[in-house]
């Protein structure tokens, strides 16, 4: 299935989840948050959170800025 | 130094500052270190794999309190999600409110600044809000419930100070939350001048991160800061049309 991570389009198998949709963009343990369709799924739901076709996932840190 | 006092969290440091503009890793810790700062900004972007060396690691080294913001965001329903994605990533329900109505001036669009600080104090967020200098707008966000609202100089980034004192002052007299100066500073006078005004802090970036010596125009803006605030406390002396002086006319010798 397609799903859009951070803009751009993945392929991912089916039943895939959120866990490992931020896996293919990120390594980092903390200060990461995802976004399913503009929702914020909290990092403990993460893994039983399962992707469907065309869903749009946003996964964002900290950087320097303000 | 007496305490800066946000939602009941005190702060022995009236510098507030960014992290936006530095040149490396090293020379931002330095600058921050040299600040003493102990609150932060960064901003909140999309991860990017090839990023060598984290802020957060940064500001968690020189045990520094962080503070996101929703800089680049135009619309309440982006500040919101952004401030929401922050909240998880960094654990902590403060967040630097910016809603931006182009990026030419970067100038707060009120409209959308307003619905986002509503919907955010209603979802528990302690919102502390970059405001433009009109002392209606800063008014409302304190009623909205805002934990301090902070006004800016000037447009950010710009280094052209504080251009409209007297609305600053305004503003300042009527908060009953910490005003903090936002945006604009250039040099230390300014920062000097934002405490003198009676702002409870400052908060900045490029005047120090942008500067040819930024640990140096650190240290300088912790003493402006430091120097303004006291200065604000000991209460200057009226302007005078007139001299008045300052030694006795009376004893003197005469020829």
């Amino acid at each position: 299935m397609k799903v859009i991570v951070n803009g751009e389009p993945r392929e991912l198998p089916e039943g895939a989840s959120v866990a490992d949709a931020v896996a293919s963009v990120t390594t980092a343990g903390t200060g990461v948050a995802a976004a399913l369709n503009d929702e914020v799924v909290r990092r403990s739901a993460w893994s039983a959170t399962t992707l469907r076709d065309d869903d749009r996932l946003e996964v964002l840190t900290a950087v320097q800025g303000g | 130094m007496d305490k800066l006092v946000i939602a009941g969290e005190e702060l022995d440091s009236r510098l507030i500052m960014g992290t936006g503009g530095a040149p490396s890793m090293h020379v931002l810790r330095e600058a921050l270190t040299a600040s003493g700062t102990e609150l932060t900004t960064v901003a909140m972007r999309r991860v990017d794999p090839s990023a060598r060396g984290s802020v957060l690691d940064v500001l968690a080294e020189c045990g520094i309190r962080v503070l996101p913001n929703t800089a680049g965001c135009f619309t309440a329903g982006e500040a919101v999600l952004t401030a929401k994605l922050a909240r998880e990533a960094l654990g902590t329900n403060w967040v630097k409110l910016e809603v931006i109505a182009d990026e030419h001036t970067l100038l707060p669009d009120p409209i959308e600044l307003v619905e986002a600080a509503e919907q955010l104090v209603a979802d528990g967020f302690v919102v502390l809000p970059y405001t433009s200098d009109d002392p209606v707008l800063a008014h409302r966000l304190e009623r909205i419930g805002c934990a301090a609202v902070m006004p800016l100089g000037s447009p950010i980034g710009s280094g052209l100070g504080i251009r409209n004192p007297h609305n600053i002052e305004l503003i300042v007299e009527r908060a009953n939350v910490p005003v903090i100066l936002d945006a604009g500073l250039g040099t230390a006078s300014d920062a000097a001048l934002a405490m003198e005004l009676g702002c409870d802090a400052v908060l900045l970036a490029t005047a120090v991160t942008r500067a040819r010596h930024p640990a140096r125009m650190a240290a300088a803006m912790r003493h402006a800061v430091e120097g303004g605030r006291l200065a604000r406390l000991a209460g200057r002396i009226p302007m005078r049309r007139y001299a008045q002086a300052s030694s006795p006319f009376e004893g003197l010798a005469t020829s």
